[in-house]
């Protein structure tokens, strides 16, 4: 595995706080009631979400599913309108209209956070299809957790890019639990993705989900066969949701023994003791956590300063014409 | 001006749009190499190469999603879902996704695709390969949703989707395929939720979709000629839009309506359009609005089992007759 430069290791680090603390805010503002309906965190995931966040270039096109607050945040998103979002305010990403399970950015290349399961890879492949098609040398990637292995859509949509050797990247974030139920209680073979990716006609990834450098590892090489026209690939990154399935979830089904191993492995301080042992001074992370504190805070200002968004809002943009009339 | 079958229609707008338009592409099972089951999409492959017309696994969740997935990054591609029944199958991608992202996203992403599908019965294939679903898709904020009954406006209406930036769910009548109709030369587009008056007539309205339009016409054409009953025919072309204003004209002038629809009983087109009558035209109406629909059964394969089940000419005189005389 190569080692990533100093430069890419800080913005992994920094990526990754950026995302914890995020996800933090948001859990508290829900503990406020600020933050309405539901949502899913990806707190002890970010690791994923931030490789891919840093490989990316400009122009490429992100998928993800309704846990989708950091992969918004990897694109280049803006904290305050996403952390809106969640508040329902109309300074949001979609001004209230999407919420927590949709967050959106086009401008940033987020195509989007899918709620229904599978979907998504279907719509990854057209994405990439017009990247193919008009020789764009755009990537997408898309993100999906290890429940959706289990749907039909993820079948279709691995054969289909396989066939079309579309320039997408498949990411199961396989966090051992569909929901409540463990995945493997529910699935028969042991690595949902990465068992059934020679099925497809695609190498079989299985990677440390929690170890940044390791994601950097696959994910550039997943992006650079892709941008080549090497067609897609599958990773299955293994990591561990710190909290529960949604906000509704305490996530007691899971073993305490289960829970404090991965929490030992929790990908932010294991990196941050890495960087240390390899040279770089605490200074330099302290700026990069106060950085994202300071971020955070502004972000929380910026959402709760939003307006609640007005009735018209309601009747605006069924149609292109911005309208939703039904009747001539 | 010439004759083309309803199928050949169907190659003639896709390719008079993909010679416009760069963007326009086209997916389905067996459309390229095979030129469609229906033999509906041939000559596009060899016109206009594999990059655009290209077909796909048995996956319609796939076909559909990368349909979306490419106009929402600036293609315009239309997917063919092989029979509308097939749209079961991929509903989600339809209801959940294509129809709702553009409002989700506070209009940040364009849809410009067009699904077309083989519609309804005739061909005795049973229930699960001959129903009329455009009622499905009618209940879904988002979607437009066209049926064109004759070559011209095949080439028209379907082109007008193409070009469009919603989404439109295109229902091809598989027992039209065969007919021959007038196209007229030169570019064809038509505009997006007009209805179209066949046949001007001052004694009762007979709002028609599809399939049965040609149906309602000879309905009109024996109650002039048996009955001296001057029936007004409407194509209604799509359901949404909905030309409530043509349909509320012509009610105006003729005080009775009657819908004939090929979608089983409840919840069919007929019924919104009965109903908008009813609340805005009350005072037009000379006698019940009715509804000429295939009962509310799953529909039968048998040739003779499947005639009495739509709705033939006959019926639509009587029904006509039954309020009217």
């Amino acid at each position: 595995m190569a080692t990533p430069s100093k430069e890419t290791r800080l913005d992994l680090y920094r990526m990754m706080v950026r995302m914890r603390k995020f996800e933090k805010k948001a859990y508290d503002l829900f503990l406020q009631n600020l933050v309405k309906g539901t949502s899913h965190l990806s707190l002890g995931q970010e690791a994923i979400a931030a490789a891919f966040g840093v490989v990316r270039k400009k122009g490429d096109l992100t998928f993800a599913t309704y846990r989708g607050h950091a992969h918004t945040l990897a694109t280049g998103a803006p904290m305050g309108p996403v952390l809106a979002e969640l508040l329902g305010r109309s300074n949001g990403l979609m001004a209230g209209k999407g919420g927590s399970m949709h967050l959106t950015s086009v401008e940033h290349g987020m195509l989007g956070s899918y709620a229904i399961i599978g979907a998504h890879l279907t719509i990854a492949n057209g994405a990439a299809w017009q990247a193919q098609y008009k020789e764009t040398k755009q990537v997408t990637v898309c993100f999906f957790g290890d429940g959706t292995t289990n749907i039909g859509a993820f079948h279709e949509a691995l054969t289909f890019a396989s066939v079309w050797n579309l320039p997408v990247v498949f990411v199961c974030e396989n966090n051992l639990y569909m929901e409540y139920t463990p995945i493997s209680a529910v699935t028969p073979v042991k690595n949902p993705a990465a068992d059934r990716a020679s099925a497809y006609g695609m190498k079989s990834i299985l990677v440390d989900g929690n170890d940044a450098d390791a994601m950097h590892d696959v994910a550039n090489a997943a992006f650079e066969r892709a941008r080549d026209g090497g067609g897609p690939s599958i990773i299955e990154a293994l990591t561990y949701r710190h909290g529960g399935h949604s906000r509704a979830d305490p996530a007691k089904y899971r073993p305490q023994d289960e829970v404090d191993e991965w929490l030992g492995r929790d990908p932010i301080p294991t990196y941050r003791k890495r960087l240390i042992s390899d040279g770089v001074k605490d200074a330099v992370l302290d700026v990069i956590d106060n950085e994202a504190d300071v971020e955070v805070e502004a972000a929380t200002q910026f959402a709760v300063a939003g307006s609640t968004p007005t009735p018209d809002l309601i009747y605006k943009d069924v149609w292109a014409d911005g309208g939703w009339s039904w009747r001539k | 001006m010439a004759e083309v079958t309803y199928r050949d229609a169907v190659a003639m707008a896709i390719a008079q749009e993909m010679r416009r338009d760069p963007n326009v592409v086209f997916l389905g099972e067996d459309i390229a190499a095979a030129g469609g089951v229906f033999k509906a999409t041939v000559g596009l492959l060899d016109e206009f190469g594999p990059l655009r017309v290209r077909d796909t696994p048995i996956s319609e969740q796939a076909i559909l999603g990368a349909a979306m997935g490419a106009a929402m990054t600036g293609l315009r591609p239309i997917a063919e879902i092989m029979f509308s029944d097939f749209l079961a199958v991929c509903w989600d991608l339809v209801a959940n996704e294509i129809a709702k992202t553009r409002y989700m996203t506070n209009g940040q992403v364009n849809m410009p695709l067009v699904i077309r599908t083989a519609n309804g019965g005739g061909l005795r294939f049973g229930a699960q390969h001959s129903q009329a679903v455009e009622n499905w898709a009618m209940m879904i904020p988002g979607l437009k949703i066209a049926a064109p009954s004759n070559s011209a406006d095949v080439v028209s209406m379907l082109a007008a989707s193409i070009r469009d930036n919603d989404p439109v769910m295109f229902f091809e009548s598989k027992s039209l395929y065969p007919v021959k109709s007038e196209v007229p030369d030169g570019e064809l587009i038509s505009e997006i939720g007009k209805a179209s008056v066949l046949r001007e007539g001052t004694d009762t309205t007979i709002v028609a979709l599809a399939s049965m339009v040609p149906r309602a016409q000879q309905a009109a054409d024996l109650l002039q000629t048996v009955h001296g009953i001057n029936a007004e025919v409407i194509d209604l072309r799509w359901l949404v839009p909905l030309d409530v204003t043509t349909v509320a004209n012509s009610v105006a002038k003729t005080g009775h309506l009657f819908t004939v629809e090929e979608n089983p009983r409840l919840c069919g087109w007929g019924a919104e359009v009965v109903s908008i009558v009813a609340e805005e035209c009350f005072m037009d109406l000379d006698g019940p609005p009715t509804r000429i629909t295939t009962p509310h059964i799953p529909l039968p394969a048998a040739d003779a089992l499947e005639d009495a089940t739509l709705p033939s000419v006959q019926r639509i005189v009587d029904e006509v007759l039954k309020v009217l005389k």
